[in-house]
Order: structure tokens, then sequence, then C-alpha cells
């Protein structure tokens, strides 16, 4: 089946639904989503929203990008990042105005708390920045931004999902999207298409992301020729639920919630003297890790201690209500009295695809755009998280740069007609189906995601070096290999999850393969990209970004391109 | 340990009836029921289809009957039942089945919208936030824990014999943004929430409040809605 729009949004999270509402008024535009938009795992999101509102104590924007600069240890574009800033407070305002119902401040203004990373004075302290309603945010963010876009009548494709994009000479113009109910193929023409289809965390076998979070968009705009950016830089949340990965938010921590080793100390207090147990994430995984080497893991596990006890029942059955309930129901302790088992879990990409600050994706160091194709949210790379992220500046990057990639959408569809499609754009993501559906191979998805799920988890995740990395990318190869012979047992064509799970296997070896490469290549320690090997940061050298191309023939192609610095130089990093 | 799961089946392109059809797994006490589904469909039958995404009670997929009672399969481990490892899971009731556990939720979501679930205003918003008490965001905090799962809608008696019946569901984001001191549209939701399909379709069975995996107080949200309806006819009469 055909349908014509002028703008295609893949992604129903965050990111996708503030383009739609942009665009939604006076362009034609269908939002598309593999599970129903509300189940986006944007709706996970517990913490909170940084803006420097100062509702609660002095704060500016300037404090705000500086942080975000320090956290990302120096890797962010600093013109991204000041966008970002700046752009806070009228985002948090407009959500209000939409009617998402923040928590209030007593005289009725939008209350903030403290987050990690997040000071005032450029480092002095902790400062309460994050805006949040209780520990679902981004659940009443969602929901918000999807009735708005119901409001505004916008078409949504729920339970479709993204095959592949119609590109001919180099421009994008349509999707290629396979019905979930159905098992039809449908194309999907328009002007311009934004991918916004979130993180890959399932590439890891710890993780705080959804079963949806398999990182379709990046593999398929990566095969269709546009780069990725950045990959190897993978954050890992300091506080999963042991073995389970389920995020305690650090909201907890943000609180005045604090981690404690074997011996019940407060071992932050010695890594980040200023700011203790709300240094950014990537140390704070580092030193629980440290810990755990150092024999003072709980009971000599891999884990340690998140004590909330002292913050009373008020604080954790109001603020904090959705994670006391995780902790009772998943790991059946009582945070009220007794310390919550944790342990670094894999989180958020601070790697994408290539964009720039409107949102046009990019094909080269210079920043030329890709006609058509436009990326925002998690699965874009802008960057303003550079080598690690600051808690609760990615539901901001989605809002921030979706709604800025719905205005350049909404300016370049009026520059350019439909061009024509190719004949029979369907042809490519029908034989990729029929190939699976027809395969007597030997061999099934399960176990060759259980395999790359734990090698990424254990040579590719807090600590990395070069012979583990090297294994990792020849284990990845060896499960590419195997992909190929890969067999569907379900022929069906309705709710066919063996079909979506195979395909969505070879979008996560792809990425591996890129994270494993980029880390490789990276010779130094710089955010969440740790080598034992390279203990230091190199600015001589590595303040750049990674670049991967695809290529057929030889594989992922790496190139580099410059990091933008405006106000703040690199210095080193200290909390 | 071992469980018998015994599950649901149906495939509109070969099944003329649904059928149940026998699993045994390998399950630890802390296993979550979605697991169990999940190792049934990547060991034994990879046919089996359900939804799922977050696997932890917040995106509102996986609801399903277990053991005849409603409940989110990420959300309840199997040390949870005292069945002696014996799992019978069917799809959501009320809703059509499209294939084995996946319902068609269609019919759920058009009431939902016909509530007009946006914040309406005839007020400029202001430069900064429009402020409001906290108690006021409070007294409808419980109702934003909603993740649209169903369940509370499946389970209520009143919608199997009224399909017009506006529902639990829907009834609570009603009264989230009556309740809302932003919106001004509220004396035309409490006129569109006053009759049988709407706040007083409800005869207080708690069905809903009993099966809701987030612990909302939907039974009491439907009675704030009937109360501020008194209220408000209260205050037309007295004013006219
Ligand atoms: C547990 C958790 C808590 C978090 N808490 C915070 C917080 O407090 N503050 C903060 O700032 N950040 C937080 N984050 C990070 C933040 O929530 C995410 O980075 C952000 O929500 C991503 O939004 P998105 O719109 O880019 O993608 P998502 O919300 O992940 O949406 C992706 C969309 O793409 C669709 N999609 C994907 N692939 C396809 C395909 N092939 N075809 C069709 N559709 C597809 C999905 O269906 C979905 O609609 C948290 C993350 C997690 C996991
Ligand atoms: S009120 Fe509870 S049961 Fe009903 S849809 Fe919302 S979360 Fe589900
Ligand atoms: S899978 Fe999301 S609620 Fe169960």
């Amino acid at each position: 089946m055909k349908h014509q729009f002028d703008v295609i949004i893949v992604g129903a999270g965050l990111a996708g639904l503030r383009a739609a509402i942009e665009l939604g008024e006076d362009t034609s535009v269908a939002v598309l989503s593999k599970v129903f938009a509300t189940r986006s795992h944007s709706g996970a999101a517990q913490g909170g929203i940084g803006a420097a509102l100062g509702n609660e104590e002095e704060d500016n924007w300037e404090w705000h990008m500086f942080d975000t600069v320090k956290g990302s240890d120096y890797l962010g574009d600093q013109d991204a990042i000041e966008i970002l800033a700046r752009d806070a407070p009228r985002t948090i305002y407009e959500l209000e105005h939409l009617g998402v119902p923040f928590n209030r401040t007593p005289e009725g203004k939008i209350a903030q708390r403290a987050f990690g990373g997040h000071t005032r004075n450029f480092g002095e302290a902790p400062v309460k920045r994050a805006c949040f309603a209780a520990d679902r945010t981004g659940r009443v963010i969602l929901d918000t931004l999807w009735e708005k876009c119901l409001q505004g009548g916008i078409r949504f494709f729920d339970e479709f999902q993204l095959m592949s994009l119609i590109v001919s000479e180099g421009q994008c113009h349509g999707v290629i999207v396979y019905e979930l109910a159905s098992g039809k193929l449908h194309t999907l023409h328009s002007k311009a298409v934004l991918l916004a289809t979130g993180g890959y965390g399932k590439v890891y076998k710890t993780t705080s992301n959804a079963f949806a979070s398999t990182g379709d968009g990046l593999a398929i705009a990566f095969r269709a020729g546009a780069p990725l950016e950045d990959m190897e830089f993978v954050q890992f949340h300091p506080t999963g639920i042991y073995k389970l990965g389920i995020l305690i938010s650090e909201a907890a921590r943000g609180e005045g919630g604090v981690l404690r080793n074997n011996e019940g100390k407060r071992f932050m207090e010695l890594y980040a003297p200023v700011i203790k147990d709300l240094a950014p994430r990537d140390m704070v995984s580092r030193c629980i890790l440290e810990e755990v080497r150092a024999g003072r893991g709980i009971d000599g596990k891999d884990y340690v201690h998140l004590d909330l006890t002292h913050l009373g029942e008020e604080v954790l059955n109001t603020k904090l209500a959705e994670i006391t309930g995780f902790a009772r129901t998943y790991s059946g302790v009582e945070p009220i009295t007794e310390p919550i088992p944790v342990q670094p879990t894999c989180h958020y990409m601070m790697g994408g695809i290539a964009a720039d600050a409107d949102g046009k994706v990019i094909t080269d160091s210079e920043g030329t755009p890709f006609p058509g194709l436009y990326a925002a949210g998690e699965c874009a790379c802008v960057s303003v998280h550079g080598a690690n992220r600051l808690g609760c500046n990615s539901l901001l990057d989605t809002l921030v740069f979706g709604r800025r990639a719905g205005k350049e959408m909404r300016r370049y569809i009026h520059t350019v007609g439909f061009s024509p499609l190719p004949a029979n754009p369907e042809k490519e993501a029908a034989a990729k189906i029929a190939t699976l559906m027809e395969s007597n191979g030997n061999e099934t998805g399960g176990p060759i995601r259980e395999e790359l799920q734990e090698v990424m988890m254990d040579k590719v995740s807090v600590f990395r070096n070069r012979s583990g990395l090297t294994e990792a990318l020849e284990k990845v190869r060896e499960l590419k290999g195997r992909y190929q012979k890969i067999a569907i047992q379900d022929k069906g064509n309705c709710f066919n999850r063996d079909l979506l799970d195979a395909i969505e296997l070879d979008y996560m070896l792809d990425l591996a393969e890129v994270i494993t490469l980029g880390a490789l290549a990276r010779e130094e320690s710089r955010g969440a990209h740790s080598r034992e090997d390279f203990p230091d940061r190199d600015d001589q050298k590595w303040l750049v970004h990674t670049m991967f191309r695809y290529s057929k023939e030889e594989g992922p192609q790496v190139f580099f391109k410059p990091v933008t610095i405006t106000r703040f130089q690199p210095k080193e990093r200290k909390y | 340990m071992k469980c018998t799961f015994i599950v649901y089946r149906f495939d509109p392109a070969v099944d003329k009836e649904p059928r149940y059809q026998e699993y045994m797994v390998e399950a630890e006490p802390t296993d979550k029921i979605l697991d169990c589904l999940n190792k049934i469909r990547w060991e034994q039958d990879p046919t089996l289809s359900y939804r799922y995404s977050c696997a932890h009670g917040i995106c509102g997929s996986d609801a399903l009957m277990i053991n005849g009672r409603i409940e989110l399969a990420c959300q309840k481990l199997v040390r949870d039942f005292k069945t002696a490892n014996n799992f019978v899971i069917e799809p959501l009731p009320l809703f059509k089945v499209i294939k084995d556990l996946v319902v068609d939720m269609n019919p759920f979501f058009e009431k939902h919208r016909t509530v007009r679930p946006y914040l309406i205003s005839d007020e400029d918003p202001p430069e900064k936030e429009w402020l409001q008490d906290p108690e006021n965001q409070k007294f409808f905090e419980p109702a934003l824990a909603c993740i649209m799962c169903g369940s509370c809608t499946a389970a209520c008696p009143i919608n199997r014999s009224n399909d017009k019946y506006l529902g639990p569901a829907a009834l609570l984001r009603g009264f989230r943004y009556v309740a809302d001191s932003r919106d001004t549209a509220t004396g035309s939701r409490l006129a569109q929430l006053d009759n049988e399909d709407g706040a007083w379709g409800c005869k207080s069975m708690w069905w809903c409040t009993d099966v809701c995996p987030k612990s909302i107080p939907l039974t009491k949200s439907i009675a704030q809605i009937k109360r501020l309806i008194k209220e408000e006819e209260k205050r037309k009469t007295a004013g006219s």
C-alpha cells in the first residue's frame, strides 16, 4: 500500500512527538512507531528534565552549559550545548503550558531537585536544576505530547516497523514499513524523514532499556550512507537493580540517597570530595567497580548498596514512588528500611547518527547534509553529550532538538517537490523478509543475541582494553557470520515476533561492531570510554569525534570530525 | 524449578477456535512471568505472540490474565503465585483477540480520545509557568501513574454490560483534567461525564482499583468526578 505525507517521523518517543507537534499545524505529517506510541521508552524516564529556572535557588544557563561541557569530558560541541542550555527554560515553560503536571514548590512554581554533575557557579556545589513529576517525568511528558498530537489530529501508524529508507541520488524521500498486524509492507512517500528511534541498550546484557531499544534507525541510516558518530561512548548508569538492570533514578541520590560498600562506608566521598554521590555517571560507575575490585562489594559480589533509609517514608512514597515500587517488586527489598542492591547498567548511548543542531543528518566532517534525512533524540549525535551525558539532559535534548528538526523540515519541504519514487521501492525489504522466512539455515536468533549481549557486557562496557576489545570484535564478526544462516520458524503474517527479532538482531550486530571498532580506535580514556591500557585523556590526539561510514566491501570505515569549542577550554575534570 | 504454562493460542489464519497449549519451563522463583513467556518463545515455540517492551511495569504493553486474574506479565514473579508452579496465561478479557495473547486495544484508545485528554485553557499562558497550588497537583497526582495498560477497563463488569460506558481508564483521564487547576473547561468536561455512559455508569464495584498494577485509586477518582458534578449542580442552582 502507498501513502504520501510531506514528512514522515519514525519514532513516537519525546523527540518524534515534539517534532510532530511543531509540524502538525500546517504540514501533512505521519508518525510511525513499532510499539504503540505511549509504550515508547521515553515513558520510562524517571528523574527529571534539566533547566536553569532558578526556582529553588540561584541558577543560570551558563552554569548549565559549563556542567554539560565538563560532563561531556569536553567532547561535546559547545555551540550545540549552548543552544541546549539557553533553550532549556523556554522548553520547560512550553511543556508546562501544554499541561505537563510538574511537581510544585510551596509558592506554586515548578519544583526542582539536584542531579548528578549539575552544579552552581562552575562546579562549586550541587544545584537544584531538574524539573520533575515524582519519578515518572518521562511518562507524564510522553502522555502530554501524545495527547497534544491526538488533539491536533496527527496521523499515527502504531505497530508499524521501519524496514528501510527510500534513497535515490543521495536523497531520502520516504520509508518502507512493515505492518505488524498483517505482515504487509507499506510505502510511505515523503519529502523528508525524521529518525527518532531512540537508543539501543539491548546490545548489552544488563540494561535499563526496553526490548524495543535495538537501534533500528541507526543501523538503517548507516547502511543507507549516513555516518555514525562517537559510538564508543556508552553510558553505564551506576544504579541498576542488581542482576536486572532496572533503573533506580539518580533522583534517589538527588534527594539525598548515598552509595555504600560492604563496610557501610559512603565511598563516593573519597572519589569526588565536592559533589560526592552526585558525581557524573561515568565516574560513579567506575568507582563502584573499583570498590568491587578491591573486594568491597557486598558479600564479595559485584554490587554495592544504595541507601535511602534516611530519607523517610514520605519522600520515598511520594517523590520516589515508582523506584521504591521497583525495589519492592523486583529485588524484594523494602527501601524504607533496607538498602537496595545496585550495579552499573547500560543506560544511554551518547553516540548516534551524525546530525547538526537543526536535525540535519550530515555525511562528512564538513557537515554536508544528507538531503531529506533528519535525526533527533537518542538515536542522533548532535553532539551535546560528548563522552558522557549528564542526567536529565536527554529529555531536554529530545525536546530542544526535536523541535528544531521540525522547524528545519518545515522550511525544507517548501523548497522541494515530491521526487518520483524509484521503481519497486519495496523490493529490498521484501527480499530481506523472504530470505529470512525461506531460509533453512541451522541457526536461530536467540543464542546469537545472547552471546552478543554477553560479550559486549564482558569486554566493551565500563572498563576496556585492547585484548578484550579485539576478542569482542572477533566474536561479533563470528556472530555476524552465523547470522547469515539464521532461520525463522514462525511462518505467519500476524505479530510475527520471530521475524522481527531476527531483523532487529541484524541491526544490533552492526551497531556492536561499530561500538567495538570505535572503542579500539580511541586510544585514550575520556568520559564513559575508559581504556585500562590508555588511562589518560589525550587532548592532543583525541579531542575529535569518531565517525564511521558503512562500506559493503570493506566494513565500517573510520574518519574524524573536529570538536567545536567556544567558551570553555578543556581542563582536567575533577569533582 | 519446573513450571507448567498453559497458554491460550489463537491464530486467525489457521485456527477456527482458540486452543490451549502446554509448555514446561525451567524457571527461577525470581523470574518474571514475562521472562517465562520469553523462554517459551526463544527456546521452544517462536510462534507464540504477545506484546511487551519495557519489562518493568512502565509501558503498559503486557496486561494479561494470569491464573484468572489480570496482571502485568513483567510485574509478577513466579514466586508471587501460590499455584504449585502452574500457570494459565490468557489474553486480556473484553477486547477482541488478534492473535494468541495480542488483543485489539483500539476501542480502549478511542474512549480515551473522547474525554478530550489535553489541557484546555481560555487564558493566554504567562511568560513563565502557570502557578499551581502544590495541593492541587497532589490531588490528581495518583492519576498520573496510569500506563494505559487497559487492565481496569478489561476487569470492569459494567464495561462488559454496556459497551458505551467510558470505562475506568478514560474516566481517570477525565478526572485528571477536571481536577487540574490550569484547565478552564471544567464545566463542559463535567457535563460530558454527567451520564450513565460516563461517571454515573460506575457502580463502585472496585474491580478496576483491585487490578490496577499501578495501585491507582480509580474508584475514588471516579467518585471525585461525581462529587464535582454535584457541586457544580449546586453552584448552578444557587446561582439561578
Ligand atoms: C529507565 C530510564 C530512565 C531515564 N530517565 C531519564 C531522566 O530522568 N532524564 C533524562 O533526561 N533522560 C532519562 N533517560 C533517557 C531518556 O529517557 C531517553 O534518552 C529518551 O527518552 C529517548 O527518547 P527518544 O524520543 O529519542 O526515543 P524513545 O523514547 O526510545 O522512542 C523511540 C521510538 O522509536 C520507535 N522505533 C524504534 N525503532 C523503530 C522501527 N524500526 N520502526 C518504527 N519505530 C521504531 C519506538 O517505537 C519509539 O516510539 C532515561 C532512560 C531510561 C532507559
Ligand atoms: S488505571 Fe491502572 S489498570 Fe487502568 S489503564 Fe491505568 S494503569 Fe492500567
Ligand atoms: S513490558 Fe512494559 S509494562 Fe510490562
